[in-house]
């Protein structure tokens, strides 16, 4: 394994291995393939807004949560 | 006759909220939906399952937001934090949607309301734009000051969420909904059409309800009489009861042109 790939982040609680450094939110939800998904995405607690997906670059030990809609009363 | 249900400037023809969760499937909770004629329904926000049946189908595809009001709740968290978060999330999620229940538990047993956690969480979620109907205990101090901190309706409970034991402080939502400006829905506790009616004939705007429909034996025909209940209620409500008097000396039928 090549220095470049052992950036970590944590999603949902859990920590992901990411496949390069330089990735951006957008990136990130193809590698997850989550692209046409409706979530939202929260970033060290603040909202990142889907039209900013592109130009959010993630950093080491960032900590994602990916939410949906699921039923509940 | 129009009686719309108004909230947040918004007019609904149903005073049903029905909740999404607990159904057999998605074409249950569909179909119950559908019978329960329900305009609003609350959803749930949670961590998507990750690296798992990346086409799975979603409950956004049975009840598609252009049908349907979809208003996201905070059921499961215990802080105001967290609620808070949570509805930011739901904000961007349904595209800057601002109608969200609010709700913050204060026990994992009762799911009996912090009525604290939620108070502090209803002041930040209004000045951020929220429209908030807030989930609260049936105190009628409590539900004035939701009120007047801006939530946009105050939904008392019944009684304990999923319990389905009824209506068991009627006098409490009686006083709350005399004091109240706001929309003022039951919230918690339905367990059958007879429940629904009786919290419509106090005078509530509307019930919210999911266990009362989801766990009845045939979900689907339970959507269909809460329906006729909440309606019937109402109209009872609008039409005014008559007096309750342990007797009267006045039959129904005339007193003269008795044979003999």
């Amino acid at each position: 394994m090549s220095e470049k790939s052992s950036m970590q982040i944590f999603v949902n609680g859990k920590p992901m291995p990411l496949p390069t450094e330089a990735m951006s939110v957008l990136a990130l939800v193809e590698h997850m393939q989550l692209t046409g998904k409706r979530i939202a995405i929260e970033r060290n607690g603040d909202i990142v807004p889907r039209s900013q997906f592109a130009e959010v670059q993630l950093q080491a030990n960032d900590t994602l949560e990916i939410v949906g809609a699921v039923g509940g009363g | 006759m129009s009686d719309a249900l108004v909230i947040a400037g918004k007019s609904y023809q149903s005073r049903l909220l029905v909740g999404t969760g607990k159904y057999k499937d998605f074409t249950q909770t569909r179909a119950a939906i559908d019978a329960s004629g329900a305009e609003i329904v609350t959803v749930a926000i949670r961590r998507t399952n990750i690296g798992q049946n990346a086409n799975e189908p979603s409950l956004l595809d049975y009840l598609p937001p252009s049908e349907f009001t979809y208003l996201p709740n905070t059921a499961g968290c215990y802080s105001a934090e967290e609620a808070v978060r949570t509805l930011r999330l739901a904000r961007e999620l349904l595209d800057d949607h601002k109608l969200v229940k609010l709700e913050v538990l204060g026990d994992p047993n009762t799911l009996y309301p912090n009525v604290t956690e939620t108070i502090a969480a209803a002041k930040t979620l209004v000045k951020e734009g929220f429209e908030v109907m807030v989930y609260t205990s049936d105190d009628p101090i409590i539900a004035k000051q939701l009120e007047d901190i801006g939530c946009v309706a105050v939904m008392p409970l019944a009684s304990l969420i999923g319990s389905g034991m009824g209506i068991l402080n009627p006098w409490n939502l009686q006083i709350i909904i005399e004091n109240a400006n706001i929309p003022v829905l039951v919230d918690a506790g339905v367990g059958c059409a007879s429940d629904a009616a009786i919290a419509m004939e106090l005078g509530c705007a509307g019930v919210l309800m999911n266990t009362a429909i989801a766990a009845a034996r045939d979900p689907v025909l339970m959507a269909s009489a809460m329906k006729k209940a909440i309606e019937a209620g109402r109209e009872s409500f609008l039409a005014g009861r008559m007096a309750k008097k342990l007797y009267s000396a006045s039959p129904s039928s005339p007193t003269t042109g008795m044979i003999g």
